[in-house]
């Protein structure tokens, strides 16, 4: 969040961008071309390089983009691959690992939001791809770096209910030291558990 | 149960419930409303003198009202803590006092008043558990007609020798032994009708494991189960099943369609058995409701406090379904149990430990580290208004409005929802991450070519944009010229981008969020509300069309609702024509150097 002058110094230099379509074994390639996505973006501003990737997620695929970083001075990448809600943090620890500000990462949703749901129009497909990209283009070169700040953390657990899990929960928790607070709305722990004769599949008792 | 009650690590509030949590990850300020037990729980020693004495008479609700208790009562033997409780509701008070006299240790206060207790925790782990369905609403079964149909609950009270007849099985109705006894499965699950739609997971092994025990009871017993599958998948369980089987349980697929009593009071059965393709009758003596599980009442007002997701079932979602089954989607909360889905006592345990695992992964550093995408005041821009601080869900900025200072952001407060920088005139906060300038050049370069085709759509990080990811993954199809904009709430979505949009071509806009209640950031999409509204009505006011900006509020678990929305906003563009879209770039452009001067 606050802005390094160093890197903004950087930024302001020049943006280098690498952009990596991935293929996803099939899922993404079965309908969209992402050779033809990835030629038709290595043509846009501050573009370095523009490529299709097997499985960008995989070890192999994250070395082939920190090569590339490495060897061309990328400063700004886009994945485009699956959704961010699954992978963003994925590639946020290999920006990490090529010493660049992992918020200079932006992913374009080939996957869930392209490939999976237009199945039967690969062209249209195709099309949105290379748009999808090009959005994220255009929104990594305007990046900031930013970066996370530690708060002191409240070593205690609340937890709520006093059933089998909620018991469980507790008794770790505490068994490893940490103070337990462990509310339960009726008279007794024990939940729908407590009321059980015996129980399935071993047949011995619930409390 | 005993081990939690005494471990030293552990301080148990029962009678509990939360009141309310502020506050984030490492640090919530939860606040526990303690109902009085009128009983002091560390100085009663469960001698049981006060009951004895009880003049009042109630059903015993955990033996299903098998059974009764008094108005002081212990809920059940090995009760944790071991103390008796007064229920003031049905105690006739001071007037009677008969326990006050009868308690050596003097542990009965009548005066006793409920507690708030403050609490400042780094974690919380959500285990609110099930209820069970109530089968009353399903009245084909007779439920409430007929004393001799139960539940399975009922029945587990009925069979456990701690239960109201010490374990011996009767039926209710002239309290003979049964010869005979029907299991109905699937009562309140997978039913469009009535219940859920899903499987309650555990009443099929439930009703395997009661034919078994109710054998050992009376091997002649003529044991029948009405089933539509019977799901015997966990370790162990084919063979409780094979073993119920061979000691000549009954099983007959398929689920009566009418129940009769008798005039011997047992029940005739009506069934299509789908295996035989017969319509059967049965006459059983008694008969067991195999009923589902239903999330616990209070999943709502929980899920509304904590900031949390549901499924479309009701139950909690979690932040993966199979790479963090146990994480919800904000951070340092878990879920364990059957709050997260019907589940039995085995996976129960394994994600309470689960959950415990995680917690202690979150907080053994000692510290946290926040996400940096929070908002920033730019001082030389701020008019020390209010209205930042007054749209943030979290209280996290302050502003003099009289001494006309900046606003301050509170970064560790800020979840970084960004409806300050949509709600600001004055253009002077910067939301890290969804700039203006980086959510502006994303809709240029989406309306750069073929923008009359094109539909353009916020969605939040939480619910929408989760939804449409559930649209893929189910593989539900829908139009190709949807492109979407990820924010991490609809409250960033900012009038000037509406506008932006018109004014470069673009035929629709859609802006999609949590539903109201189900906000990520509390109540920011309320705002998201009022502004599309705002914005609606100046489109009228202009002459443009104020159908083409569209709201629609799309949960995480709802992939099928947003490929409807997606086919329905194509249908509206397909209303768009150039012509019109050309005229509001026109309008736009004039009307906007006059807003300009306004300013």
């Amino acid at each position: 969040m606050r802005t390094n002058p160093i890197e903004t110094a950087d930024r302001e230099n020049s943006s280098r961008i690498g952009v990596y379509v991935c293929r996803c074994g099939l899922n993404i390639a079965r309908t969209v071309d992402c050779e033809k996505v990835a030629r038709n973006i290595s043509g846009m501003e501050n573009v370095l390089i523009s490529k299709e990737i097997t499985y960008a997620c995989s070890e192999p695929g994250q070395m082939e983009i920190k090569d590339d970083i490495r060897e061309h001075g990328l400063n700004r990448i886009v994945v485009a691959s699956c959704s961010p809600r699954l992978h963003e943090p994925t590639f946020r620890r290999m920006m990490l690992q090529a010493d660049l500000n992992p918020y200079m990462l932006e992913m374009a949703n080939l996957r869930e939001q392209c490939s999976w749901v237009h199945m039967q129009a690969p062209l249209d497909a195709t099309e949105k791809a290379e748009d999808l990209v090009r959005m994220s283009v255009s929104r990594v070169h305007l990046l900031q770096p930013l970066y996370e700040e530690t708060i002191p953390l409240v070593k205690k657990t609340l937890v709520i209910g006093g059933g089998v899990a909620g018991i469980q929960a507790a008794l770790d928790l505490a068994d490893n030291g940490y103070e337990v607070m462990l509310v339960e709305k009726s008279a007794s722990i024990g939940g729908t558990m407590a009321q059980l004769d015996k129980t399935f599949p071993t047949m011995d008792c619930s409390i | 149960m005993a081990d939690a009650g005494r471990h030293p690590k552990i301080t148990l509030y029962t009678m509990s419930e939360v009141a309310g949590v502020s506050g984030y990850v490492g640090n919530f300020n939860v606040k526990i409303v303690k109902r009085s037990r009128f009983v002091d729980e560390k100085a009663c020693t469960s001698c049981g003198e006060c009951a004895k004495v009880c003049p009042v008479v109630f059903p015993d609700e955990f033996n299903m009202g098998l059974s009764s208790r008094k108005a002081v009562y212990i809920p059940f033997p090995q009760a944790v803590p071991s103390a008796y409780v007064i229920n003031m509701n049905e105690c006739m008070g001071r007037g009677c006092s008969k326990c006050l006299d009868a308690c050596d240790k003097k542990c009965i206060h009548f005066h006793m008043s409920d507690e708030e207790i403050q609490i400042k925790v780094g974690s919380i782990v959500v285990a609110t558990g099930l209820d069970p369905y109530d089968p009353r609403e399903m009245d084909e079964y007779g439920y409430t007609r007929f004393e001799n149909v139960i539940t399975s609950l009922e029945l587990e009270r009925l069979i456990n020798a701690g239960g109201p007849t010490r374990g011996e099985l009767i039926r209710p109705k002239d309290r003979k032994h049964p010869q005979s006894i029907g299991f109905i499965q699937c009562v309140g699950s997978r039913s469009k009708r009535k219940g859920g739609q899903y499987c309650s997971n555990i009443c099929c092994m439930n009703t395997v494991k009661n034919s078994l025990v109710l054998k050992e009871h009376d091997p002649d017993m003529e044991i029948m189960v009405f089933y539509t599958d019977i799901r015997a998948f966990g370790k162990g369980f084919e063979d409780l099943y094979t073993r119920s089987r061979s000691q000549g349980v009954q099983y007959v697929r398929g689920l009566p369609g009418s129940v009769e009593e008798m005039s011997d009071g047992s029940m005739r059965v009506a069934v299509e058995n789908t295996a035989t393709g017969c319509i059967e009758f049965h006459d059983l003596d008694m008969l067991v409701l195999s009923i589902g599980m239903k999330p616990s009442s209070g999943t709502r007002k929980l899920q509304e406090m904590l900031g949390l997701q549901l499924t479309s079932d009701g139950f909690f979602l979690e932040a993966h379904p199979k790479l963090q089954p146990v994480d919800s989607a904000t951070r340092g909360i878990f879920y364990a149990g059957c709050a997260e889905g019907p589940k039995d006592i085995k996976e129960s345990v394994t994600q309470g430990s689960a959950s415990a695992a995680r917690a202690i992964r979150l907080m053994h550093k000692g510290v946290v580290t926040t996400e940096p995408i929070t908002s920033e005041i730019i001082e030389e821009h701020c008019k020390s208004c209010g209205k930042c601080a007054e749209v943030c869900p979290y209280n996290a900025i302050t502003v003099d409005v009289k001494k006309k200072t900046p606003a301050v952001v509170n970064s560790a407060a800020c979840a970084g929802c960004g409806t300050c920088a949509a709600e600001c005139v004055f253009n002077a906060i910067v939301m890290n991450h969804f700039t203006d300038d980086q959510i502006l050049s994303q809709v240029d370069t989406l309306l750069a070519q073929k923008a009359e085709e094109k539909i353009l759509t916020f969605a939040c990080n939480w619910c929408s944009y989760a939804g449409a990811d559930f649209a893929g993954v189910s593989r539900l199809q829908y139009p190709a010229n949807v492109r979407l904009i990820r924010t991490m709430c609809s409250g960033r979505v900012d009038e000037k981008f509406i506008w932006h949009a018109f004014e470069n071509g673009a035929p629709v806009v859609l802006v999609s969020g949590c539903h109201i209640g189900d906000c990520h950031y509390i109540d920011a999409n309320h705002w998201t509300e009022k502004r599309i509204a705002r914005v609606r009505k100046k489109m009228e006011k202009k002459g443009i069309r104020p159908e083409r900006l569209q709201l629609a509020w799309i949960s995480a678990a709802e992939g099928v609702r947003f490929a409807r929305v997606m086919t329905e906003m194509e249908a509206l563009r397909r209303t768009v024509t150039r012509e019109e879209i050309q005229e509001t770039i026109a309008l736009l452009n004039s009307r906007e150097n006059h807003e300009n001067a306004e300013l």
